[in-house]
């Protein structure tokens, strides 16, 4: 029996986040993990399939390699290879976040934790044992979310011909025929490192194009690229007849007013993810659910119940690391006394690390259009940029679209090389109101990729340079 | 399950108000419908009532300090219920302003915030749609320039605010913030911020251009007390009232395109009828006011394109005449509505007339009381005005301007004889009024008000 000002159930970006900064406002924190400190992020999400990613990006440029001058003889191609690096990338971060969670004197306790009700947690170690703690402020759920399959079309994961994204990165090898259900940002990011790992992939979507969150003129362009890849794209697809044998997956797929029989080795499922809240005591603690099975919470993200309180995906979408660490440090603060600048979860960028990437902060142009919002847009195509053109990489745009009255920076797009990096510029301008004007007055480096999200500014007032 | 109060709607176009006065201490045992405080609106004083039942454990707001709608200003609860949770989200007692800055921070804010984002660009830069942005706002206060210039190395008088918002002397303000702070005229010295450390950001405008959240509240800083006594000026917080009343004639005078229409009228057959009807005996007396309302009244049932409110995508012609009095109070003016004024007998009138004025002086107007005129009328005669031009109570498309009545001498049958005379002047919304149709009504009242008796036809 240990007694913590603040116990996180969880280790994942939310948890692991909030508990470090619940120690350096001189709280005493704990953190609770059954599996690998880190998360989906560092053990199944973010981090090995970044790794994947970037192999598959090397793959794609190896095979231009000869066009700069370098000749690098046969290429040969080796998931299984690149899975391993991936998984010692993963071990590595999980080694970090133990490392941060001792310097910052957070104890981490390994096991399953459950809630007993009041500020009670007991902890079931791998020996057993069963252990009680007390959390004398707070009680954090941060049990992020796993993957679910799609039983309701005949998709239960089994691990082998249905599998998850857990499995995918632990293939040993790229399947020769894959289908991805579900185009968002997961289906997109393994389309991309199976497809550049010789896999043929269809990819599924039900909603009308891929990339469904992200604004259509980018998910255009992220289409063709995969076209000209070779990934089979089918949007608006419904899915029937599946029969999932023991080494390969039948199904008819209907799409653009065709159906069609497919068949497949392997069939990944990357569409939702479910929050975890089974099995953690929520009801013997008074903790309510919403009606999509998220933890009920209020703007102070404290649960129905007193005291306990819930942050991640496990309150909700969007179900991203970064989301889920700056409540983390919010709660943090504000457990401690302070009183943080509340989240403004409009401006939280979104990411996907295919080629060419995407990222976006803000209102997609339909959103604007919807909301019958006067604005203007701006666009500048990498084409045109000088440092996209040295390294080759000049799929894609940059574009911003802007309040006609004031300038204010309604949202951004980014296709494009290095969309993931280069739209933190647009992050800290939206979040601290920069206007298209003052993106504009910034000098920008030359040559840089970030001179297009300058002339995208530029254009947005009718005054673009170099296009 | 604690009751949270919050600074409530109490008149239709209320967007803050400022707690007058507690009537209820913290500890005290309220039932619901127990009137908490008293607010003042931007028209009015009224009553704050507990909408749960418990003990008044906290109370938010400071006597004199100004809240916008929906702010927490109050913890009702059981004795002994924990309402940190509550407490901790709301905002410092002295009204609207935001949280001074965690402590880790202040330190380095205090020295050289000064400068919010560099002053933007020149206006010729800016092209395409985009406003020019504002220029850098020195604030109202008259605060020394910004340190660093001139040499002038006067420290930071004592006690000096490190809230961030007003310690270089400027407001620090997101560019966006100052862009429409320039657009819709709202000065960023009177804004407070409740972005990051004090920042103005964009909400702060938007709450401050619709009157909202202003620092008009805040104690005076000691720097500026020390100023007010050099005796060159006086610095006087906007009242709730003001501020409306900034707002709405702004609004006014901008997007209205009004013209004047003036006519002197004649006076000497209202002031027969007057006389006689005095002779009768006092409960016969009225005012000339009384009269030219009712003359008013009377011309716009004949003129209903006068009697007219502009909807923006329309134009709605009145068919009951609802007359607002414009009535001067210590605060400002206040236009009390008589209702169906053209249906009412001169005494009726007349009682209803003074019933407004006086508790519109007391300040004990309900909100129905003062809204709803499709016409107004406004006298600064009895202040010997002789002519002037009243500014038009969107969105009504009109106001007649009453001056004072005056002993003339004018030709009347090749003789020059002395008459009692005003004038009036009626600004007109053109929109909806054009010229020939304001001369028309003009017309009518001349002859009604020059052939009282016509009025009883």
């Amino acid at each position: 029996m240990a007694s913590f000002d603040v116990i996180f159930i969880g280790g994942g970006p939310a948890g692991y986040v909030g508990a470090i900064r619940c120690a350096q406002l001189g709280l005493s924190a704990a953190v609770v993990e059954r599996e690998k400190l880190g998360g989906t992020c560092v053990v199944w999400g973010c981090i090995p399939a970044k790794a994947l990613l970037e192999a598959a990006g090397l793959a794609t440029k190896v095979g231009h390699a000869a066009e700069f001058g370098v000749s690098v003889g046969e290429v040969k191609l080796d998931y299984g290879v690149a899975m391993k690096r991936s998984r010692g990338v993963s071990d590595q971060n999980v080694k970090g976040v133990e490392f941060l969670l001792k310097k910052n004197k957070v104890t981490y306790i390994k096991g399953t934790a459950r809630l007993t009700g009041g500020n009670a947690v007991t902890v079931e170690t791998g020996d057993g044992k069963k252990e009680k703690h007390e959390a004398k402020k707070a009680i954090v759920i941060a049990t992020g979310s796993r993957v679910k399959g799609l039983p309701q079309v005949g998709l239960e994961l089994n691990g082998t011909t249905v599998i998850s994204s857990d499995e995918a990165l632990v293939l040993e090898k790229a399947p020769k025929r894959m289908a991805i259900v579900g185009a968002g940002a997961v289906g997109c990011e393994f389309a991309d490192v199976f497809a550049a790992f010789g896999s043929q992939v269809t990819l599924l979507e039900v909603m009308p194009q891929i990339l469904p969150l992200e604004d259509g003129e980018v998910a255009q362009t992220l289409a063709r690229s995969f076209t000209k890849r070779k990934i089979d794209l089918r949007t608006g697809a419904k899915i029937g007849n599946v029969k999932v044998g023991k080494s390969s997956v039948k199904m008819t797929v209907e799409s653009g007013g065709k159906k069609s029989d497919l068949e497949v080795d392997v069939v990944l499922v990357a569409a939702g993810r479910a929050p975890v809240t089974d099995e953690i005591g929520l009801d013997k603690a008074g903790v309510q659910l919403t009606e999509r099975g998220f933890i009920k919470v209020d703007e102070t993200l404290q649960s129905t119940a007193k005291g306990v309180f819930a942050i991640g995906d496990v309150v909700g979408p969007p179900m991203l690391a970064h989301k889920g660490s700056r409540e983390g440090i919010v709660l943090a603060e504000r457990l401690a006394g302070k009183k943080p600048h509340s989240i403004n979860y409009g401006n939280i960028p979104n990411a996907t690390y295919c080629h060419p990437e995407v990222a976006s902060i803000g209102l997609t142009e339909q959103q604007c259009k919807d909301q019958k919002l006067d604005y203007k847009v701006g666009k500048f195509p990498f084409s045109a940029n000088g440092r996209a053109r040295t390294s080759g990489e000049t799929e894609g745009f940059v574009k911003i679209i802007r309040d006609a009255k004031y300038g204010e920076i309604l949202g951004a797009h980014i296709v494009g090389p290095h969309a993931t990096e280069l739209i933190h510029e647009l992050a800290v301008a939206r979040e601290n109101e920069f206007t298209v004007e003052e993106i504009d007055l910034a000098v920008h480096a030359h040559p840089t990729l970030a001179e297009a999200i300058a002339e995208a500014a530029l254009d947005s007032l009718g005054r673009m340079i170099h296009a | 399950m604690p009751t949270k109060v919050y600074m409530e709607a109490l008149s239709p176009t209320m967007e803050e108000g400022r707690l007058v006065k507690w009537l209820k201490n913290e500890g005290d045992q309220v039932a619901s419908g127990d009137v908490l405080a008293e607010v003042e609106t931007d028209k009015a004083v009224m009553e704050l009532a507990a909408r749960g039942e418990g003990v008044l454990r906290k109370r938010l707001l400071e006597e004199g300090g100004t809240a916008p709608v929906g702010q927490l200003v109050g913890v009702i609860a059981a004795p002994d219920e924990n309402i940190d949770e509550l407490i901790s989200g709301a905002p410092a007692a002295g009204g609207a302003d935001a949280a001074a800055p965690a402590a880790e921070d202040a330190g380095a804010r205090t020295k050289d915030t000064a400068g919010a984002s560099p002053n933007p660009k020149s206006a010729e830069q800016s092209q395409g749609e985009a406003s020019t942005p504002p220029k850098e706002k020195a604030p109202a206060r008259g605060a020394p320039t910004a340190r660093g210039d001139g040499g002038d190395d006067r420290p930071e008088p004592e006690g000096a605010d490190a809230s961030g918002s007003d310690n270089g002397g400027r407001a620090r303000s997101s560019p966006l913030a100052r862009r429409m702070a320039s657009e819709r005229g709202v000065d960023l010295a009177q804004v407070q911020g409740s972005g990051p450390g004090g920042r103005i950001i964009r909400r702060d405008i938007e709450a401050a251009a619709a009157g909202g959240a202003t620092r008009a509240t805040r104690a005076p800083a000691p720097d500026r007390a020390a100023r007010a006594r050099d005796g060159d000026h006086t610095d006087v917080p906007l009242s709730q009232m003001r501020r409306t009343i900034a707002r709405r004639l702004a609004e006014s005078i901008g997007p209205i395109p009004t013209f004047y229409l003036t006519a002197t009228l004649d006076l000497e057959r209202v002031a027969e009828m007057r006389g006689a009807m005095a002779e009768l005996g006092d409960e016969f007396k009225v005012s000339f006011n009384d009269i030219i309302l009712k003359a008013v009244a009377t011309a716009l049932a004949q003129h209903p394109e006068c009697n007219a409110h502009w909807l923006g995508d329309g134009i709605r012609q009145f068919h009951r005449v609802h007359i607002g009095m414009a009535v001067a109070i210590d605060e400002g003016l206040i236009t009390p509505v008589i209702f169906d004024a053209d249906q009412k007998g001169l005494r009726e009138l007349s009682g209803e007339a003074r019933d407004l004025a006086k508790r519109a002086r007391d300040r004990k107007l309900k909100p129905d009381e003062y809204t709803g005129s499709t016409f107004s009328v406004s006298n600064l005669g009895m202040f010997g005005i002789d002519h002037f031009t009243a500014i038009i109570n969107p969105p009504e498309a009109g106001i007649l301007a009453i001056g004072a009545i005056e002993e003339t001498p004018v030709v009347r049958d090749g003789e020059v004889t002395v008459r009692r005379r005003m004038r009036v002047t009626m600004s007109c919304d053109h929109r909806v009024i054009d010229g020939a149709m304001g001369a028309k009504f003009l017309q009518t009242l001349r002859r009604l008000i020059e052939n009282p008796l016509a009025m009883i036809y």
